[in-house]
């Protein structure tokens, strides 16, 4: 160890701190509200969710089917040549077996994130989604899986209008 | 050599806690006044400031850098905040270098700083806007997720058990325990004490997951003949590399990061290192989560591609072993203020090449030791080497 210490100390506070009040502080709320555009290829793409398509790109040049769509292919750096339809259809490249929410609030009935790779884009393009209609020790890597859709009539144009995807 | 060579000539850091008191700058100002005075320098002999935190949102404060300034030394300096999520703390140094390589500044400070707690009641749900807002956010993604997703296609891809991973963890948790900084050592945690703690989003469980927490980290950096006035035991940078992935990541090979791959090549060209195995004598990957150490040993080529659970079966990882890695304790068990936890690693190899860790040091008076930090939404790589 040198001759001076290089570790400072700090006070370290406990949550009955805060419950008990025994420290002075502020809580407040940050609001904050956005409208986000759906910009180009992703315009396309929940269009195309609303009309009950997964939609892709491909790269003439790299030969490349890539999903979520894209109007730039980040490998060469060159404009997507066309969107294209792809099936609603794929396989699950990986899973997990959620026990937790966004903001960490605990959940007996657990949600199973995928990424789904789906059929007609390139090897190894996934999305990001649910698994549903399932036992959860059932999923394996690997595993078929089809889309299970919103009804036509209540789909808005978002990723919700999957509502998961289950075994085929 | 195209760069002026660039010294670490001190380093200090805080405690890393659940919750400090300290405000980001007094946390910040504690850091740097150890790191000033670990090599009698003071406010007036630096002559520039590199300043890492993570996003906004933790501290609800927008302009983070600023609102940290005065309590990192940048008061009336040339001063920059940089932010790379999770590899911010590796990177922050790697610009630190280039301000002193390219001979613009002899003696720059290297700050990270990383209050979590004030996000309440937990700093988890502020990583929601790390998502994509219009296909990701609407399906309620919290940031366990993408480590459950890239643990299971690690795990399943190579055929390693939770058993195996949970060595990492529980390494990493003992070795914290002679860290004077840290939030989570155990000298007597076992495996079985990590695969029997709560499962949060399986694979990944209660103990396979470095904590939030509050602290700063600060270094210092000299060009040679600066640093020669400083010390008799200057540690060198070198070699430094970065790079970013693509942003899709579900269009990723999660199973390996070949982002760490690129940034390590580009470190070890740099530092003259062809056989990294034999040249790097200290590993201190980045490990929030434990299967993210085998992950970037194997993208720092220190591994095959599925084996670098072997150097935690062989006890090779040990402090006594061939190959130490995070002898600090590393972010699973000295803590995870994100930022800091990157630049905790770099002052651990300056300690730890200088023979000044104490309960942590490494034996053998190792030559040369390499950092890496890893972040955005898993697609940056940062990587130093630090050598005598
Ligand atoms: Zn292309």
């Amino acid at each position: 160890m040198s001759a001076k210490n290089p570790y400072a100390n700090v006070v370290s506070l406990s949550e009955e701190d805060f419950s008990a009040a025994r420290v002075l502080f502020r809580h407040d709320k940050l609001i904050a509200n956005y409208a986000w555009d759906s910009g180009i290829a992703i315009g396309y793409f929940l269009a195309g969710l609303k009309a009950g398509q997964i939609l892709g790109s491909y790269c003439a040049k790299c030969r490349k089917t890539v999903v979520p769509p894209r109007i730039v292919c980040e490998w060469c750096f060159r404009p997507m040549q066309r969107f294209v339809k792809l099936s609603d259809s794929g396989t699950v490249n990986t899973f997990s077996i959620c026990y937790v929410t966004w903001d960490v609030r605990r959940i007996s009935e657990p949600e199973i994130p995928a990424v789904i790779e789906i059929d007609g884009a390139s090897e190894g393009n996934g999305i990001l989604h649910k698994l549903g209609e399932i036992d959860p020790q059932e999923v394996h890597i690997g595993m078929r899986v089809q889309a299970v859709w919103k009804p036509p009539e209540e789909r808005c144009g978002s990723i919700t209008d999957i509502l998961y995807f289950r075994k085929v | 050599m195209k760069y002026r060579k660039v010294a670490v000539v001190g380093a200090g850091m805080t405690q890393f806690v659940r919750r400090a008191k300290e405000t980001p700058p007094e946390l910040a100002f504690k850091a740097v006044r150890a790191a000033l005075d670990s090599c009698d320098l003071t406010f007036a002999d630096i002559d520039a400031v590199c300043l890492g935190t993570a996003p906004d949102s933790f501290d609800g404060i927008h302009m983070n850098g600023e609102y940290l300034s005065n309590g990192a030394a940048a008061f009336r300096k040339p001063y920059m905040r940089s932010y790379v999520g999770g590899g911010t703390g590796v990177f922050v140094p790697i610009q630190g270098w280039y301000h002193v390589a390219s001979g613009l500044f002899d003696t720059v400070l290297v700050v990270a700083e990383e209050k979590m707690s004030s996000y309440y009641p937990h700093a988890q749900a502020a990583f929601l806007t790390i998502f994509d807002h219009t296909i990701e956010r609407p399906l309620k993604p919290n940031l366990l997720w993408i480590f459950a997703l890239e643990m299971n296609r690690y795990m399943t891809t190579y055929g390693i058990s939770k058993a195996d991973v949970a060595r990492v963890s529980v390494l990493h948790k003992r070795n914290a325990a002679d860290h004077p900084c840290a939030l989570l050592g155990d000298p007597h945690i076992t495996v079985e004490d990590v695969l029997q703690s709560e499962t949060l989003a399986w694979p990944v469980q209660r103990l396979d997951v470095s904590p939030v927490s509050d602290g700063a980290v600060a270094i210092i950096l000299a060009a040679e003949h600066v640093a020669r006035r400083i010390t008799d035991k200057p540690v060198w940078i070198e070699g430094v590399g970065w790079c970013l992935d693509t942003a899709y990541w579900t269009n990723r090979d999660l199973a390996y990061p070949r982002y760490v791959e690129v940034a390590a090549k580009m470190a070890y060209e740099m530092a003259g290192i062809k056989e990294p195995r034999k040249e790097i004598h200290i590993a201190e990957p980045y490990d929030p989560f434990d299967y993210k150490a085998l992950h970037h040993l194997e993208g720092l080529q220190l591994a095959e591609r599925g084996r670098a659970i072997e150097l935690y079966l062989n006890g090779d990882a040990e402090r006594t072993g061939n190959l130490p890695i995070c002898p600090s304790g590393g972010l699973l068990g000295v803590g995870n203020p994100i930022a800091a936890a990157g630049l905790m690693k770099v002052a651990e190899l300056f300690w730890q090449l200088r023979g000044e860790a104490g309960q942590r040091q490494v034996p053998g008076n190792p030559q040369r030791g390499i950092a890496q930090a890893w972040g955005d939404l898993m697609q940056v790589g940062t990587v130093i080497i630090l050598g005598r």
